[in-house]
């Protein structure tokens, strides 16, 4: 008897070791990565980084080109795409919450959310690049609008879904129309967690790389020119890593770095707007 | 103030005093409009909503059309062929699928013991304000970009595991007869073995947090019953945690691998870029999307191309199955939850 218990706790022991293990093993992650990105660019991290433009081979030079390149698609993306998904959210969590419709909606908005990006790349190729006959910059942000769409839209229904139904109620007791409730009432109380939706989706596209690669495809001189390729950051890291010099590779790294902390940077804003809200 | 309360609220709301009494022919445009706003409103949210589901159908429709030549072209063994040739346009996609699978396998081998271990912890062993910060810790991880993966992956990561743990491997397994075969040949650093490791990292918060998430919703009656009659913490969550929340902890694998089939960048700057299958875990490899991620600008002629969008095709029918069976369970695990 007392071996069969000494042998249980033994058990027990060993698997609550491993657990704590394994969560310290995941943190290590986390910290060898965001220790790997800051030795690596703080280094080449100075003001010339933001002032001049992407070097030829073998020579110094800037970021400027790709991160004005990669804010513009996304401001374009987010303009896109923003819209078209919270309109799409609020079908689902106000007008036809109990249409069939909507549940068809959820269950495809779910797998757009987790599909590879790659082949939303493959399909703005098909649809806008091959029938243009050229890369462009709009096709670029039209990809990553694509990818913005499903995260806003589940953010969206989730949120409105929250909302009490009172609210709506007394609004519509007053005699309003549902697109006063929903304008005037319900968007309102929703307000933190639809913006908590766009930020995580701007979160998830600035690091983008992959339906980037033959939509936006890449430039090295200063363009704004939406009909012409346009640079990104993401796809000059991609560029400038994979290629044999030092001043190239060093430059990847600053932008990786860049790119690391406005991500985390806006993933805690909005986890921080998120927490609030439920707090209150 | 004498008369709100004989007008109809909604005139006082939306236009405070401006629709006098008896202002009949106003309020009723008034209304006309508020009605017209609300059906117009109502029909715009519908097509949005309808715009969700033709983006789908589009990208549906536009990868068959784009894969259309090479189908024709090479037809069934389009799936079973190893070869990909672009000199001679001879394609066939099993060595990237191949790739896609053996690295998405040796992922979740790793990633998922890990993550429902790190969701134990936090359910049931972590302090309570230790709880959300290394909660949010974990979920970090998800929010890295891709591409930092793969830049870390070639340059910190590969490098340490070529001196570290490949040879290693090859020392202790390569003397034992089969298991010699998996780790093969010289260490390259970069390969299989080391796209598989990455995606494990990649992987892991989805994992952790939706089986965190299921672990939380059993009910606390039965967890307290089985601690109740002496069960021990690791008993607890073996035979009452697990067996309730399995279908949920099975979706959040199955989303998991959806991620890890369909990721691009990362894997792409390490996994060797090399159009074969070998039984060994430590050589280059090459995946769908990182076959299509190297080669599409510069496929030259319209079948290439078109063997590409096969490919993407195919990577997008093996996730869509994935993701739906992961949506189904946790949509199973949801109604139950209530």
């Amino acid at each position: 008897m007392n071996s069969l218990y000494a042998a249980r706790r033994r058990r027990n022991g060993l698997a609550m070791v491993l657990s704590v293990t394994a969560t310290l093993f995941g943190i290590g992650w986390l910290a060898l990565i965001l220790g790997a990105l800051l030795w690596e660019g703080l280094s080449g991290l100075s003001l010339s980084v933001f002032t001049e433009m992407t070097p030829p081979p073998g020579a110094a030079g800037g970021l400027l080109n790709p991160i004005v390149g990669s804010l513009i698609l996304t401001v374009l993306a987010v303009l896109i795409g923003t819209p078209i998904g919270i309109l799409a959210g609020t079908y689902m969590a106000e007008y036809g919450r109990y249409s069939p419709l909507t549940s068809i909606v959820r269950f495809i908005n779910d797998i757009l959310l987790s599909a590879p990006s790659i082949v939303v790349g493959l399909f703005i190729y098909e649809v806008m690049v091959a029938p243009m006959g050229h890369f462009s910059g709009l096709a670029g942000a039209v990809a990553l609008a694509v990818i913005v769409i499903p995260v806003v839209v589940r953010t969206t229904e989730d949120m409105l879904l929250l909302v009490p139904n009172p609210l709506r109620e007394a609004a519509a007791a007053l005699g309003l129309p549902r697109v006063v409730v929903i304008g005037r009432v319900c968007y309102r109380a929703a307000k933190a967690g639809m913006v908590t939706g766009v930020l995580l989706a701007i979160a998830r596209i600035s690091g983008e790389t992959a339906p980037l690669l033959f939509t936006g495809l890449n430039n090295q001189f200063w363009s704004l020119n939406l009909d012409a390729p346009m640079a990104s950051l993401p796809v000059v890291i991609f560029q400038f890593a994979l290629s044999p010099y030092k001043e190239w590779q060093q430059l990847a790294w600053t932008g990786a770095l860049i790119i690391t902390f406005t991500v985390l940077a806006l993933s805690i804003i909005a986890r921080m707007l998120s927490a609030t809200r439920k707090q209150s | 103030m004498q008369s709100a309360g004989r007008r109809p609220v909604v005139d006082v709301v939306l236009n405070g005093d401006a629709a006098a009494i008896g202002a009949v022919p106003t309020r009723a445009k008034t209304l006309d409009r508020l009605r017209w706003g609300d059906a117009l409103f109502h029909q715009l949210t519908r097509a949005a909503a309808v715009g969700v589901l033709i983006v789908l159908s589009g990208v549906i429709i536009s990868l068959i059309h784009g894969s259309l030549p090479a189908l024709r072209a090479f037809g069934f063994n389009f799936l079973v062929e190893d070869r990909w040739n672009p000199v001679t346009e001879k394609f066939g996609a099993l060595a990237p699928i191949y790739g896609t699978i053996i690295t998405a396998f040796l992922a979740m081998l790793i990633a998922v013991p890990i993550g429902l271990l790190i969701s134990v912890f936090l359910t049931e062993l972590c302090p309570l304000w230790l709880r959300r910060p290394i909660g949010i810790a974990i979920e970090l991880l998800a929010g890295i970009p891709s591409i930092i993966y793969g830049i870390w992956g070639l340059f910190v990561f590969a490098p340490f595991l070529q001196q570290t743990l490949q040879p290693f491997l090859i020392d202790v397994f390569g003397y034992i007869p089969g298991l010699s075969l998996l780790f093969a040949g010289p260490p390259y650093g970069i390969g299989v073995l080391t796209a598989g490791l990455i995606l494990a990292i990649m992987v892991l918060p989805f994992i952790t947090s939706i089986s965190r998430d299921v672990f939380e919703a059993v009910p606390p009656v039965l967890k307290e019953a089985a601690y109740g009659v002496g069960c021990t913490t690791w008993e607890v969550v073996r035979y009452v945690v697990l067996p309730y929340a399995r279908v949920g902890v099975i979706g959040g694998v199955m989303l998991g691998l959806g991620r890890a089939l369909g990721e691009t960048m990362a894997v792409t700057f390490v996994i060797g870029n090399a159009h074969r299958i070998s039984a060994s875990i430590l050589a280059p490899g090459t995946t769908i999307s990182a076959t299509i991620a190297n080669e599409f600008t510069e496929a030259v002629g319209d079948l290439y191309t078109s063997a590409l969008i096969a490919l993407g095709l195919i990577l997008f029918a093996i996730t869509f199955i994935v993701l739906a069976a992961a949506r189904y369970m946790l949509l199973r695990i949801e109604r139950r939850i209530g």
